[in-house]
């Protein structure tokens, strides 16, 4: 165990832990958008960010990625890491005006409207999906294509990629809601990656719920309980 | 072919090529670097050739093609050796004459000589051109001399005699500490101290380390790099053999950008020379140790230049930096201990080697030593390549070395470190440059960009512009740098067409406040540097753009008006036949008037007018 200094009280963390893990262990709270616990931290948001104290001066470091350190002095609500994250949610807010979980962040700091318009889409770039993807379920269908302002998500060559298995986990843990699933009938598609399929039909109900091929990747053990 | 196997036979192969070479044997020394090759230089070169041919003089005069000389402002440049005898600009129409005149006979032709501007004297040889005086060349020595495909050439001049030095009179913690002592520091902008960086990675954890030397010069106006690995290719294979054994690294790259073919190709050769020669693969020299180095071409993305995007991209990774640490000395290629510096640092270290750290902490000042190279574009009479003293003042370089600006205009501000540096004003020309002096004044020494900017630069179109060159070339990872860049450039944008408002200029300084406390990597760190050191010294200027919907310097279109001055103008009709949107009437040798309506603003009537009848507001 290691101990550092959270908004000056001792706060004890496992070694190897991140400053975010040991803030949350201890109960601070520390607002983020990219961060899931089942995916490796990926820093982008900086909605995270925390003081830590250095030889040079305070600085601002992303909770989420930066080792907890011991005898470390970091502050979580200083006026530098709150006027960093107003910014910050301003300018989601002024590219995705309408993804309500950014409304509410942006709210919740402070910042009414932005004073500049950034378009209006709801995928902020999180990468929470193609991490997912890649990550939890190992199919490896979408990437971050581009740079800067166009940087998007997208499947290989813009077009349905046989990598998708339908899973939706994309779907399940956009935190804008920007994937959308579309399930009519047997026909369930995520329109976003173009990719589409005739879903399986449940044995005993009749509804359809699963794209074959997510079936035939988690395989045997769900085809044995004959949901 | 020949094996070198041991410090001797490499000094009994040096010998061997000297004595091949007469030094009183007339040489043909034409500059192929790219800028002269975009003025010819391999036309005139074949030219040359041909005329040898032609005369039955081979064997008796060489012709070399070398890397660049640096006087790209002046080429195809050419030099006589060893007279010295400096042709500038010359055409394929002056080479049977050269060869009559100057080569056999001894004459110089007078109209290819160098008129220095200031005094109007003619300079007849290379080393009392200004350009070249106040210069003090150890990176760019050879540039001139060696035919940059040829490691004959290289060992001539002594070349890897460095690397035997180190390789079988040092052990690996000496060349470090003998690094350490030089004060040699990281020539791609941040100035970290290389022998402190190469002790991180040798003492790190692990059996595998990696070197890399960045390549991946992307800065716009800045060609350092490329000009070193186009010249003398080898002197960066032999930096990097002698950090790899002092590191400990049996493996290194070259990450180099794929827009730089002709270094790509000379490296490439370099690197097949140096195997076959044994200065590359195993044992090298003797000495047990064993290297090897591959050339990993980039694909365009400015950001692969920040060293974490730059493995990411060796990985067969998307080019996106990633938090540090861990720093590339811990965890770096693969995870293993990695070393990275850039081209002109790896060529540094064959010099510190070779005549040692005292030697080289003379040169320089105290916390900077060593010399710099930069490449000293825009608003200047001799565009170029330059390597000075740390210490040098800009005045130095922009009007000894430089010859000031063209057309007798002011020199308003120097432009330092490329997008992720900073402007300095006229006023501040008299500071010695080095890593210090040049962050209090809010610049940076970055890679060695040098744009120069005269009276007619608008302060704000201009930090405009490298604000749309990092918003496009942000990764987009985090959203202070793909979304903070981009609203800065929206800003800029509006104040230079008129639509700034009150509050913009705070706005500006608040973004970039946070876009450099929060942003991921460098790049985005540094990426609000110009619109700050604009700020800082050009106020004004935004200020009358905000305020006045005046844009100083005339540049900004929205904000400008040009107008028939009637006194002046003699109705010649010049300006009305040739303005693109028609906006100009007028009978002829009656004062013409110009629709502002219809004016587009390209500024042809201003340009063309004989009679400075023109008035631009």
């Amino acid at each position: 165990m290691i101990t550092l200094t959270i908004n000056g009280r001792e706060v004890k963390a496992t070694e190897g832990s991140t400053i975010l893990e040991a803030a949350r262990e201890s109960g601070i709270e520390i607002p983020t958008l990219c961060y899931h616990e089942a995916l490796e931290p990926y820093g982008s948001c900086r909605l995270c960010v925390v003081e830590l104290a250095t030889p040079r001066g305070p600085r601002l470091v992303a909770s989420c990625v930066y080792p907890a350190e011991e005898g470390a002095l970091v502050k979580t609500d200083s006026e530098m890491v709150q006027s960093s994250r107003r910014v910050t949610a301003e300018l989601l807010l002024a590219a995705a005006p309408n993804a309500r979980v950014i409304r509410e962040l942006a709210n919740k700091l402070g910042v009414k409207e932005p004073r500049i318009s950034l378009g209006d889409s709801n995928c902020i770039l999180c990468g929470l999906c193609v991490r997912a993807c890649r990550e939890i379920v190992g199919a490896n269908a979408i990437s971050l294509v581009n740079r800067g302002f166009t940087k998007e998500v997208r499947p290989p060559f813009e077009i349905g990629s046989n990598a998708c298995i339908g899973c939706t986990t994309c779907v399940f843990i956009c935190p804008t809601g920007a994937i959308k699933l579309e399930d009519v009938l047997a026909n369930r598609s995520v329109h976003r990656w173009a990719s589409a399929f005739e879903a399986r039909a449940c044995k005993i109900c009749g509804d359809h719920y699963l794209a074959p091929e997510f079936v035939a990747e988690v395989g045997q053990p769900l085809e044995e309980t004959g949901v | 072919m020949t094996m070198v196997r041991t410090p001797e036979e490499l000094e009994s192969l040096k010998e061997e090529l000297l004595a091949a070479r007469e030094p009183d044997q007339p040489r043909v020394s034409v500059c192929c670097g790219t800028g002269c090759r975009v003025h010819g230089s391999m036309e005139v070169i074949e030219a040359f050739r041909q005329e040898i041919d032609k005369r039955n003089l081979n064997g008796d005069v060489s012709v070399v093609g070398t890397g660049c000389h640096g006087f790209c402002e002046k080429g195809p440049v050419v030099v006589l050796k060893p007279s010295g005898v400096f042709y500038q600009r010359v055409g394929l129409g002056d080479v049977s004459e050269i060869v009559s005149e100057t080569v056999l006979n001894g004459a110089v032709i007078d109209r290819l000589t160098y008129v220095d501007p200031a005094s109007g004297a003619r300079v007849i040889h290379e080393e009392d051109v200004p350009f070249y005086r106040k210069q003090q060349r150890l990176v760019l020595d050879l540039n001139g001399d060696i035919d940059p495909t040829s490691i004959q050439d290289y060992l001539a001049f002594g070349g890897y005699g460095a690397l035997s030095k180190a390789l079988r009179q040092m052990r690996p913690e000496e060349v470090v500490e003998e690094v350490t002592r030089s004060g040699l520091r990281g020539r791609g902008g941040a100035g970290f101290p290389t022998g402190v960086k190469w002790r991180l990675c040798r003492e790190a954890d692990g059996d595998t380390k990696y070197i890399i030397c960045n390549a991946d010069e992307g800065d716009p106006g800045a060609y350092m790099d490329r000009s070193i690995m186009e010249g003398n290719p080898h002197r960066v294979v032999e930096g990097m053999i002698i950090g790899a054994w002092a590191i400990g690294a049996h493996e290194g790259y070259v990450y180099i950008r794929n827009e730089y073919p002709l270094a790509v190709e000379n490296l490439r050769i370099a690197i097949g020379q140096a195997r076959d020669y044994g200065f590359l693969g195993q044992d090298i020299l003797g000495s047990g140790f064993d290297f090897s180095i591959q050339i990993r071409p980039g694909s365009g993305a400015f950001v692969c230049g920040e060293e974490t995007a730059l493995m990411a991209s060796i990985e067969d990774r998307v080019g996106e930096p990633r938090p540090r640490p861990p720093y590339p000395a811990q965890s770096g290629l693969w995870g293993k201990p990695t070393n990275i510096n850039n081209v002109e640092t790896w060529a540094n270290v064959p010099i510190i080697v070779d005549r040692g750290a005292e030697w080289y902490s003379q040169v320089g000042t105290d916390q900077s030593k060593g010399t710099k190279i930069f490449s000293v574009v825009g608003n200047i009479n001799n565009t170029g390549l330059v390597e000075v003293p740390m210490g040098t003042t800009l005045s130095e370089i922009v009007y000894d070395i430089g010859g000031g600006v063209p057309g007798g205009k002011e020199c308003k501000a120097v432009q330092l470190g490329g997008p992720s540096g900073g402007c300095v004003p006229r006023e501040h020309f008299d500071v010695p440059i080095d890593f210090e002096s040049l962050q209090e004044l809010g610049a940076i020494m970055g890679s060695g960009g040098m744009v120069v900017c005269d009276e007619d630069t608008c302060m704000v179109e201009f930090a405009r512009y490298f604000m749309d060159f990092v918003q496009q070339e942000s990764c987009g990872k985090c959203v202070p740098c793909r979304l903070g860049t981009r609203a800065m450039l929206e800003v800029l944008t509006a104040i230079t067409q008129g639509r700034g408002r009150e509050g913009d200029v705070a706005y500006l300084e608040e973004l970039a406040k946070q876009i450099r406390e929060s942003s991921l990597c460098g790049l985005g760190q540094t990426a609000p540097n110009p619109v700050l050191s604009t700020i800082r010294y050009f106020r004004d200027e935004y200020e009358a753009h905000i305020r006045d919907k005046h844009c100083p310097a005339h540049v900004c279109r929205a904000l400008i008006h040009y107008s028939v001055d009637a006194e002046k103008c003699t109705g010649c009709g010049r300006c009305l036949r040739n303005c693109p949107a028609e906006a100009i009437s007028g009978a002829k040798k009656e004062p013409h008037t110009i629709d502002q309506e219809k004016c587009i603003k390209c500024g042809s009537c201003y340009e063309l007018c004989k009679f400075d009848a023109i008035v631009v507001e």
